[in-house]
């Protein structure tokens, strides 16, 4: 055992966090991120099934015959994925509503079948769950930094939540500049490229120094 | 007749399957680099999605409907898609050798393609006919090669320009595929 539980949780925050780094999963990344919400909901619900899979798929590493592996995780996440999606339908129908297709596609999402291949079937409970965390919780952070990037130039708001706690925007940026005129392309489908491309390019630049 | 007319546009230009409703972005970014990859990969995903298309159709509305069963809408279709492609690869090694060296690596690839996945529910969620159904399935792969192939091509020119180090290889590609997409924004108002 190379790295402790602690670190293989804390490289799915920055030396491994998916979207960037890894470049899987990108679908949700692009899809669901027009608001800040979104993008922590998205996240949230890819973590559940992330950990649960890679509990599973740890568990039962030795009774899973190495040649059908594939298909075997792809039943174990598509379980979870159907979970989640119920779970929602139970208690975040609006959310669930807002998300639409993207939740049954976290079924083919890369990071979730990456890391059951490359990391749950060949470690331990423990590591496995600190893994999962660790990358979903990189996996939250990326896409609420990018739907708050992108809703703060697109619309001047940053949404936290649409539940009647936090009806309508937390902060409008309007507030602070009054001239200041939505940037519409951002929120719009080719804003999403630009927007992390732009974003991995200022990663790469921090990381490369 | 004009109706599938407007269907195959739609589902080729305006809610491109890429570009405007982001599903398979991870072998468009994946197998763009090359023109070869990017036309193996489009033609496997035009031949397994009409495939999958038309066959989770089937499964949802004589299984799963009649049955009631229609919470396992997920698991169902990953299966399907997961032994179609299965089922087409051994096919096509036995019978059309040539076709399958053609498309060789994408085969496998295609089951975790979210397009794939993705187009399929799209069918159920909105109610289409099997024809309908068919016809969009269709369209939203040759939508997914179009956008492919063109993208491809450009990735292609953009080795031969001198790019900052920082925004190398993906974050170019990335603000690339933000061009094409705007280029295919363009189709928005016509249908």
């Amino acid at each position: 055992m190379a790295k402790s539980i602690t670190q293989e949780f804390v490289k799915g925050l920055w030396e491994e966090v998916p979207p960037f780094r890894l470049v899987l999963g990108l679908c949700p990344v692009l899809g669901v991120t027009t608001k800040m919400q979104f993008g922590i909901g998205m996240g949230l619900a890819t973590t559940f099934v992330l950990v649960f899979a890679n509990i599973l798929v740890s568990l039962l590493r030795k009774v899973i015959p190495a040649k059908v592996r594939i298909a075997c995780f792809i039943i174990i996440i598509a379980t979870f994925v159907t979970l989640v999606e119920l779970l929602m339908q139970a208690y975040a129908y609006r959310l669930f509503l807002d998300l639409g297709l993207f939740i049954p596609l976290i079924v083919v999402n890369c990071i979730v079948l990456g890391r059951a291949e490359a990391f749950a079937f060949k470690n331990g409970l423990l590591p496995s769950i600190a893994d999962g965390l660790g990358i979903g919780i990189g996996f939250t952070l990326s896409l609420a930094a990018l739907g708050g990037l992108r809703e703060i130039l697109g619309a001047g708001t940053l949404t936290v939540w649409g539940a009647p706690l936090f009806e309508g925007p937390l902060f409008n940026i309007a507030n602070y500049f009054p001239g200041f005129q939505p940037f519409e392309f951002m929120v719009q489908a080719p804003g999403a490229f630009v927007c992390l491309g732009i974003m991995l390019c200022f990663m790469n630049m921090v990381g490369n120094k | 007749m004009g109706d599938y007319i407007v269907l195959i546009i739609s589902c080729i230009f305006v809610n491109n399957i890429l570009l405007a409703q982001f599903l398979g972005n991870c072998p468009f970014f994946g197998t763009s680099k090359k023109m070869e990859t990017a036309v193996g990969m489009a033609m496997a995903v035009i031949f397994v999605l009409v495939m999958a298309g038309a066959i989770t159709w089937m499964i949802y509305n004589y299984l799963l409907v009649p049955l009631e069963l229609t919470y396992l809408r997920t698991i169902a279709f990953i299966l399907v898609i997961a032994s179609l492609v299965q089922f087409v690869e051994m096919f096509l090694k036995k019978s059309i050798p040539a076709l399958y060296a053609g498309l060789g690596i994408f085969l496998p690839l295609i089951t975790t393609n979210c397009a794939v996945f993705g187009a399929c529910v799209i069918n159920i969620d909105k109610e289409y006919s099997f024809l309908q159904a068919l016809v969009a399935s269709f369209s939203y792969a040759a939508g997914f090669g179009l956008a492919l192939i063109l993208f491809a091509g450009l990735r292609e020119r953009i080795l031969l320009a001198r790019v900052p180090s920082p925004l190398q290889d993906t974050s170019i590609a990335l603000v690339t595929a933000g061009i094409v997409s705007l280029s295919f924004y363009a189709f928005k108002g016509m249908v």
